[in-house]
């Protein structure tokens, strides 16, 4: 309890850009030893200051084995002072830590001291299926009325996948959100216009149609997700389905513009049927931001097009030998607080881009960066010359927009797929010009061993980690 | 004057009211911010005024319904416990309402006061007031009947026009703090953003809850 509100919780994105710089970054690892060694969350500094700058200085080992960590998120930010169910009291201390895999959720304590945060809780998996019918929790996101989860899946592993809600206090599940789903059956990632009511869903695959590796005949089927649902997020009902039509396979990161009087984003696609090219559409409501009110429809355009790169046979992993060339897989997509800088993570081809977003409908490329990939195998330059697996995935961007964060590692089953020699875990950094421009720090090259990083979590939040009622 | 203090504290605890965020007037200045427009601001005042002013008024009532039944003791105890009890629950926990959103109408406006009000005992927290002395010879004065000497048995139960008056006090001066607090982060928006909210958003709820013990002290010395 506090007297005032929690200093990292900021009314719009505006002011959080002015935060301080973060000091410490929450990685989830997955441990690639062969099913012997449980996951963790580790604590790497970032601190320029710090004589261990880039240096793991904590980690949490999770008390199972084989949960598969990948995304988490805090249990209370920004959204807390919404005005509609203003807590502004509550703290950004704990995260939310849950196995993709395992649907086992972890409560980690970070106040007492952040580089060695404290496991207070674990939910079951059979907890989360018996309140929610939910498992293979996704994406997290701290909601102004309770902790939000999206989940892949049905206990059984097949959909329908959702959303449901823990309490923000006890942590505990509350059951399912979605009062009508419509035709929505697969989940992946969510988002919120908080200033419009909408939530918007993407869709992967339920958990059998994943959990075994990438299935190409599902794939070449178009069988895995392609569209976008949009809901009301007041009445927890759906309103409308946006496809991308078949050939578009994988619709998987959301990131929704910050200011809440806006209502279009971003989503990335993994690949297309016909060229193996990834992409970005732009949703959208045409009649402006303020007056569409509910009955505004939502619209969605290719804004961005990533081509395959030509490759030989002996130089792909046996998936890919067949198309001689390495598409980019596009894995995470990232906005800047101002929403004028699109970070985008080229999976296969090794690259992460920075596009100028300040038109939504007309990005502008200006910036690259090559870190590892599938064929180029591109070195860092604080170990020149070290081929380095693995490519750029999960992207998180520092809340002043002027440092990037990146790791290589997707999802056990996948990595294997496409980098069949066994990742070696790393995290990099990017510094980023005011206006635009990107370059790898040599001074930040953070490696993990065996452990595969995912998803990053600054300390005091991020560009991912807060949602605004106030533009 | 000694007599006109209980109108006097109910219109310093409707500014206390309208003072608290979670009443209202952040949702007001929230609105006009998404919407661009001072009139939304304004727009959405009132209805959260009268949702308000709705909760009053139901906890008044009931005060007056019970007051038929009860001995003025026992009802001072009765009054003294659910304000403790309140008070303690909030000062643990707080509760979110659900279903709210940005997307609202007034009635939706008006329902979502009505609810934050009764949720946090707005009109509970006035009761001590209404149950006071002066008020009730007040009362009988101005209706022009006869003081009721202090040794009276029953509780004087208080007539339309003082529920009235008492409703109208409270919500206009909850009203006024409001709108001056939301108007003034509106128009002072473009060059000081909402910076200052970050730093002067005190605990209300923790306010809150000291405030509903402290009436539940209060009403026992009356």
């Amino acid at each position: 309890m506090l007297w005032k509100t929690d200093p990292t919780f900021y009314p719009s994105p505006k002011l959080a850009m002015q935060a301080p710089v973060e000091k410490l970054a929450y990685v989830a690892a997955l441990n690639a030893s062969g099913g012997s060694q449980p996951d963790a969350l580790v604590v790497v500094d970032v601190d320029h200051e710090s004589d261990k700058y880039g240096q793991i200085v904590g980690r949490v080992d999770m008390p199972n084995v084989g949960d598969e960590l990948h995304h988490f998120g805090w249990n209370a930010c920004s959204s807390a002072l919404c005005p509609y169910a203003p807590h502004p009291h509550v703290e950004r201390r704990y995260l939310i830590v849950p196995g993709l895999r395992s649907s086992r959720i972890h409560v980690i304590d970070t106040k007492d001291n952040p580089k060695k945060p404290k496991i207070v809780k674990v939910i079951e998996p059979k907890d989360v299926a018996e309140r929610t019918g939910y498992s293979r929790p996704h994406t997290i996101h701290c909601g102004p009325d309770g902790i939000y989860l999206s989940a892949l899946g049905s206990p059984s592993g097949d959909g329908p996948g959702g959303i449901f809600a823990l309490d923000h206090y006890n942590f505990e599940p509350l059951g399912r959100w979605e009062v009508d789903r419509g035709p929505q059956y697969f989940g992946y990632d969510f988002a919120w216009h908080l200033g419009h009511d909408i939530a918007v869903t993407s869709e992967w695959g339920t958990p059998n149609m994943v959990e075994n590796g990438v299935n190409p005949e599902l794939l070449l089927g178009g069988k895995y997700g392609h569209s976008l649902h949009i809901w009301d997020l007041r009445k927890r009902r759906h309103l409308q389905s946006l496809d991308l039509g078949a050939e578009q396979q994988m619709v998987l990161e959301l990131r929704a513009a910050h200011d809440p009087t806006k209502a279009y984003g971003f989503v990335g696609v993994v690949t297309s049927l016909k060229d193996l090219s990834s992409s970005i559409w732009l949703w959208h409501r045409p009649n402006g931001a303020s007056n569409g009110g509910s009955n505004g429809k939502f619209e969605i355009k290719k804004v961005i097009e990533i081509p395959a790169e030509p490759a030989e046979a002996s130089q792909l992993p046996p998936l890919l030998q067949g198309f001689k060339a390495v598409p980019p897989l596009l894995t995470d997509i990232n906005l800047s607080l101002d929403d004028r800088f699109l970070y985008a993570s080229c999976w296969g081809t090794g690259e992460m881009r920075q596009y100028d977003v300040s038109d939504p409908f007309n990005p502008k490329l200006i910036g690259s960066v090559h870190v590892g990939g599938i064929v180029r195998r591109a070195s860092h330059p604080a170990k020149p010359g070290e081929p380095l697996n693995g490519g750029p995935q999960m992207v998180e961007i520092s809340r002043d927009g002027r440092r990037v964060y990146f790791t290589n590692s997707l999802y056990a089953a996948w990595d294997k797929q496409f980098y069949p020699d066994g990742i070696r875990g790393w995290m990099v950094k990017l510094d980023v010009a005011e206006d635009g421009g990107i370059q790898l720090d040599r001074s930040l090259f953070t490696e993990f061993g065996d452990l595969r990083p995912h998803q990053v979590k600054l300390q005091g939040g991020d560009a991912s980690s807060d949602f605004y009622c106030y533009p | 004057m000694t007599h006109n203090w209980p109108w006097v504290a109910l219109a310093l605890l409707g500014a206390y009211h309208g003072l608290n965020p979670a009443m209202g007037w952040l949702f007001a200045l929230a609105l006009g911010l998404q919407e661009k427009r001072r009139s939304a601001v304004i727009g959405a005042l009132l209805p959260i005024a009268l949702g308000h002013a709705a909760a009053i008024t139901v906890a008044i009532l009931a005060l007056r319904f019970v007051q038929h039944f009860l001995p003025v003791n026992i009802l001072k105890w009765g009054v003294a416990l659910i304000l403790f009890t309140l008070g303690v629950y909030r000062l643990f926990r707080a509760n979110h309402p659900r279903g709210a959103g940005m997307r609202v109408g007034g009635r939706d406006l008006f329902v979502w006061s009505f609810l934050m009000a009764s949720a946090h005992g707005a009109g509970l927290m006035l009761l001590p007031v209404l149950m006071a002395q002066p008020m009730s010879v007040m009362t009988h004065s101005m209706a022009g009947g006869m003081p009721l000497t202090p040794l009276s048995l029953s509780a004087p139960s208080l007539s339309a026009t003082t529920i009235g008056l008492a409703v109208l006090i409270h919500t206009a001066s909850m009203l006024a703090v409001a709108g001056v607090l939301a108007v003034v982060f509106f128009e002072t928006y473009e060059k000081v953003g909402l910076r200052l909210l970050r730093h002067t958003w005190l605990n209300f709820d923790l306010l809150w809850a000291i405030a509903l013990l402290v009436a539940g002290c209060l009403v026992l010395f009356f």
